[in-house]
């Protein structure tokens, strides 16, 4: 290639990245932005938001909320995304093709919709209370989809050689499942199951439609926080605990899952 | 040889025989949740549609019509909001398609390997960092008193505002690793040799970008543009964020079941953008691009 379009491409991801991280370092800065408005350039610094935050009990309450709902999503989506990526990764049946589209359907369609129709389904079709439940269901659903690519993706890259040397060896299909498969298969759904908790953690818009009334997870409390004048600072600080916090699931994501779930999703 | 007669030796054994069976029980329980579950909520959501709301009781009426649906296509609010919506979303996957080609090209092409894990996970790090955070991120960017507009006030220019300009750049901003990620994957995929060989017929790099490389990494850039696109139609949040007074299909499914409290035309407006998402999946499924996602 010549060295103009080299330096064309550089300078493209140089500035992408610049744009990218330009309005996060800014939420940074604002933290500790005395003025409550944000005006910038800040005047003057201070730590009273971060105290302030620390404290705050809708926030923690949230946060534990949040927790809660996506370890269980979590959990669910590592049982079941796992048992579909064998299913579709180790057998040949009809109908396969559509399964795997419907694996991905609580992803590639609109959030919005996924959430109303959830909603509508566990009021009316099941007659139940919106709650911690239906929220943590509701994740499950699209969560699968994640824990389902990383372990599709390792199942593709492993084969079924050793698996076949261990039945010859005699192991039998639990033995070789304890000692073989599942040893490989670890660093994936460990990423998996990282990948769904941060994508539980962040959802907002499934989230409002299936949590009960009177319950915040953190995306939540952020969005009802937002428009309030006096609140703003401490959802500041609250904004960027959250980028300093997420780079590090994405981070033993990445190193776990090496390289195979690369591509895109909202993975 | 005493594992054989050992019970657990022994179920296996059987499940061995029998791959039907194991693939049943595989299957059973994420066919029950999204199979029943999920496809039967989506199925109840389209029902409801053809339904309406007692205007007394607010209580929804289970007679058949398609009163909501000639509302939706006939009053011209909705029809405006509709074309905005599919419009922000084709400018929004437009826009980051341009941006990320070169930055995913960059990184799959250039970099050495070890800096391309860096590079990943520099992408992937905003991409957890919070929706709502960026969203408000760009909110405060955009304010009066904002950054942008300190920046810009020397040339004589001013932020856009809260509005359309205003979500279209936040959710380009939101969705953009997306896009990267997929492009950068089928770049990587890419064989450079094709490109020399390319190159060595004679064909400048134009010509390189628009008959090799294009038409190879295409799957992958439907790919992201699957998430782009459809994130785009379905947000109502970067809207009450940034967008000041204009509304998108999200904001009506969102009202609707809300305020208005009327079930069966949000479910009305939310088969809008299932219908337009299921025939870009169908389109675009002999592109190859699911197998990118």
């Amino acid at each position: 290639m010549s060295k103009p379009a080299r330096v064309l491409l550089w300078t493209a991801l140089g500035a992408g990245f610049a744009v990218i991280y330009f309005p996060l370092l800014v939420v940074l800065l604002n933290s500790v932005n005395a003025d409550t408005t944000f005006g910038w350039p800040p005047k003057s610094f201070t730590l009273e938001w971060w105290g302030r935050a620390i404290t705050n009990e809708g926030a923690l309450h949230a946060l534990w909320t949040s927790v809660i709902a996506g370890l269980s999503a979590t959990a669910i989506a590592l049982v079941l995304g796992t048992m579909a990526a064998f299913a579709l990764q180790k057998y040949r049946f009809f109908g396969r093709n559509s399964l795997s589209l419907l694996v991905i359907l609580p992803i590639a369609l609109p959030g919005i919709v996924t959430g109303i129709a959830l909603n509508n389904a566990f009021r009316t079709i099941f007659g139940l209370d919106l709650g911690l439940m239906t929220a943590i269901v509701a994740h499950a659903t699209f969560c699968i989809v994640v824990v389902f690519n990383n372990v599709v993706a390792r199942l593709r890259r492993m084969g079924g050689n050793l698996e076949e040397a261990s039945m010859d060896l005699g192991a039998d299909g639990m033995t070789t499942f304890r000692l073989v498969t599942f040893p490989m298969l670890r660093s994936a759904l460990l990423a998996g199951g990282l990948l769904a908790f941060a994508l539980s953690f962040d959802e907002i818009i499934v989230t409002t439609f299936t949590l009960g009334t009177g319950m915040e997870t953190l995306p939540i409390w952020i969005y009802n926080n937002l428009f309030r004048p006096n609140q703003a600072p401490v959802v500041n600080v609250v904004a960027a605990v959250l980028i300093v916090v997420s780079t590090v699931p994405v981070y033993l994501a990445q190193r776990l899952s090496g390289g195979d779930s690369s591509s895109g999703g909202r993975i | 040889m005493t594992a054989v007669s050992s019970p657990s030796h022994r179920i296996s054994a059987f499940f061995h025989r029998k791959p039907q069976l194991r693939l049943g029980l595989l299957l059973t329980a994420p066919m029950l949740w999204l199979g029943l579950a999920y496809l039967g909520a989506l199925a109840a959501l389209f029902i409801t549609a053809f339904w309406s709301t007692d205007v007394f009781t607010g209580k929804v009426v289970t007679d058949w019509s398609f009163d909501n649906f000639v509302t939706l296509f006939s009053d011209s609010v909705y029809r405006t909001i509709t074309f905005r919506t599919v419009g922000i979303a084709l400018l929004v996957t437009v826009i980051d398609a341009v941006i990320a080609f070169p930055m995913a090209f960059a990184m799959a092409k250039l970099a050495s390997p070890k800096a391309q894990r860096v590079l990943v996970i520099m992408v992937m790090t905003p991409l957890w960092a919070s929706y709502l955070v960026k969203a408000y991120a760009w909110r405060t960017l955009l304010s009066g008193n904002g950054v942008l507009n300190w920046l810009l006030d020397p040339l004589g220019l001013s932020a856009p505002g809260y509005g359309v300009t205003a979500t279209v750049i936040t959710l380009s901003y939101l969705w953009l690793p997306y896009m990267i990620l997929p492009i950068y994957a089928g770049l990587e995929r890419l064989p450079v040799s094709l490109v020399d060989a390319s190159g060595d017929l004679g064909a400048k790099s134009f010509r390189t970008f628009r008959s090799v490389i294009l038409p190879l990494t295409f799957p992958a850039i439907v790919a992201g543009s699957i998430f782009t696109f459809s994130l785009s139609l379905g947000d109502y949040i970067a809207v009450k964020i940034v967008g000041g007074t204009s509304q998108m299909l999200g904001n009506v499914v969102y009202d609707n079941i809300g305020a208005a409290n009327n079930l069966p035309f949000a479910a009305t407006v939310a088969t809008v953008p299932v219908v337009i998402m299921l025939v870009y999946l169908a389109a675009v499924r002999r592109t190859g691009a699911l197998d990118n996602l």
